[in-house]
């Protein structure tokens, strides 16, 4: 199955009696990089995690074109590509056998090239055969990047993944979000590096208290509007 | 992907993480070995061990150390929240419950190849005189028992106090399964060896195994998603 869209409608959850997202309601088309900006705690993992299909919103719902989660199963979570802050990797396993573990899940034709292409765009090449163990924040920050991208998902759900990246891995990291931009990816990401962002996305949204608000293009950075509507919330 | 190749994809992807850390093995094994010695010396007196007492422990090894490999096979899932990325993986969800499953047994299946031995020779029992027998209540009691165990170590992955609500909940459910492993074993051990009984034994574990698999496979998805 394909999608070209993403459509939350008054998607609310809620963890016993506290309320994470309340009546979400948003819209993202194919080629669109969206931020979902917010404090700690503000919901933006647990929208995530709906829209991986982990979790089940208490109320409203999230369709993938025209399709809701439950009638499409492995089908659409084969397009979903899903980094999360804890990176999803075995520490035990070889960069190259994380890759080749996750390609083979997800079936892939080619394999071998989509590693060898995988492992040079997260700088790892001469470290394929060491333990992910082994390797800094930065390395599997990388690395998780590529194993959440192996199958080129229709749908990223990256959690906050410039953490962890020096400056170079940080302009690779965007030019490695305008491409998938360009190739028809909807991209929906968290972060508090707003200014690494600015310039880059195409469209930031604001999660405080469970509630989404437009962050509007206007004067200012980034930075300024998302204090300035902060403050407001608050 | 069929079925069949995702359980084996992730069977293969523990047995390599476990061959190259040993972990889960040398505790589990220290600690199913320990259980033995432990009841040896309880109930082993001046070179005679009190009646029926190694099918019993031959079980409680099993079952403790089952639990022991359970929960720390789901840990190794947990840390990296791996888990999460095979549920959101194009995979069926049963086939990775079965796979995890399999993973298990194949563990536990190596340390009873050293505590059986070891409780026959500690006990003075005659574990191997009707082997293929005791295979079976082995083979039939570890899969039912580590068939529940599976299901309730991942839906307790992500609970702050898993290590203690996974026997709490294990256990209870289990104990059908742990009595028929103990009497069938009881059964072949005995003086007047009962073989009837200890096929009837069987033929419940088998019960338990088909009931268990089948309520796992069918709740597995489901319990997955949060």
């Amino acid at each position: 199955m394909d999608f070209t869209s993403l459509t939350f409608t008054d998607v609310s959850k809620n963890f016993q009696r506290r309320r994470a997202l309340n009546k979400v309601s948003l819209r993202c088309e194919a080629g669109e990089i969206v931020a979902l900006l917010g404090p700690n705690g503000a919901g933006k993992s647990t929208l995530l995690s709906i829209t991986a299909t982990l979790l089940e919103p208490s109320s409203g719902e999230v369709r993938y074109g025209d399709r809701l989660a439950r009638s499409s199963g492995p089908e659409l979570r084969g397009r979903i590509g899903l980094l999360g802050h804890d990176l999803y990797l075995y520490p035990e396993l070889t960069a190259e056998e994380n890759l080749q573990f996750f390609g083979r899940v997800y079936r892939l034709p080619d394999l071998s090239n989509r590693i060898e292409a995988a492992l040079a765009r997260a700088q790892l090449t001469d470290r394929r055969g060491d333990l992910v163990s082994g390797f800094s924040r930065g390395m599997r920050q990388r690395l998780a990047l590529e194993r959440a991208l192996l199958h080129q998902p229709r749908l990223a759900l990256l959690d906050e993944p410039f953490t962890g990246l020096d400056d170079a891995a940080t302009a690779a990291l965007r030019r490695r979000l305008a491409t998938l931009r360009e190739t028809g990816t909807i991209v929906l990401l968290t972060t508090h590096d707003l200014e690494t962002i600015d310039g880059l996305i195409d469209r930031a949204v604001l999660l405080h208290n469970g509630r989404l608000v437009a962050i509007e293009s206007g004067e200012g950075s980034l930075r300024d509007r998302y204090r300035r509507l902060t403050a407001v919330g608050t | 992907m069929t079925f069949l190749q995702t359980v084996w994809l992730v069977t293969r992807k523990d047995i390599l993480i476990e061959a190259r850390s040993r972990e889960i093995f040398f505790t589990t094994l220290f600690f199913a070995v320990s259980c033995v010695l432990v009841f040896a010396f309880g109930f082993v007196r001046e070179g005679k061990p009190v009646e029926d007492a190694a099918a019993g422990i031959l079980w409680i090894a099993i079952a403790f150390s089952g639990t022991l490999a359970l929960g720390r096979a789901f840990e190794r899932e947990r840390q990296s929240e791996t888990l999460r990325a095979l549920l959101i993986a194009p995979i069926s969800r049963p086939a990775l419950y079965v796979g995890k499953l399999v993973g298990v047994l194949m563990l536990l299946a190596v340390v009873e190849l050293i505590v059986v031995p070891l409780v026959a020779v500690m006990f003075q029992a005659a574990l191997f005189e009707h082997a293929l027998l005791m295979l079976g209540l082995l083979v039939t009691g570890t899969i039912g028992f580590c068939a529940v165990g599976t299901l309730f170590a991942a839906m307790l992955v992500r609970a702050r106090s898993r290590d203690v609500l996974l026997p709490v909940l294990l256990y209870p459910i289990t104990i059908p399964v742990i009595i028929a492993g103990v009497r069938g074993t009881a059964a072949l051990l005995q003086a007047d060896v009962d073989l009837p009984m200890a096929r009837a034994w069987l033929s419940m574990l088998v019960f338990f195994d088909v009931m268990f698999i089948t309520l796992a496979l069918w709740t597995f998805e489901p319990v997955m998603t949060e």
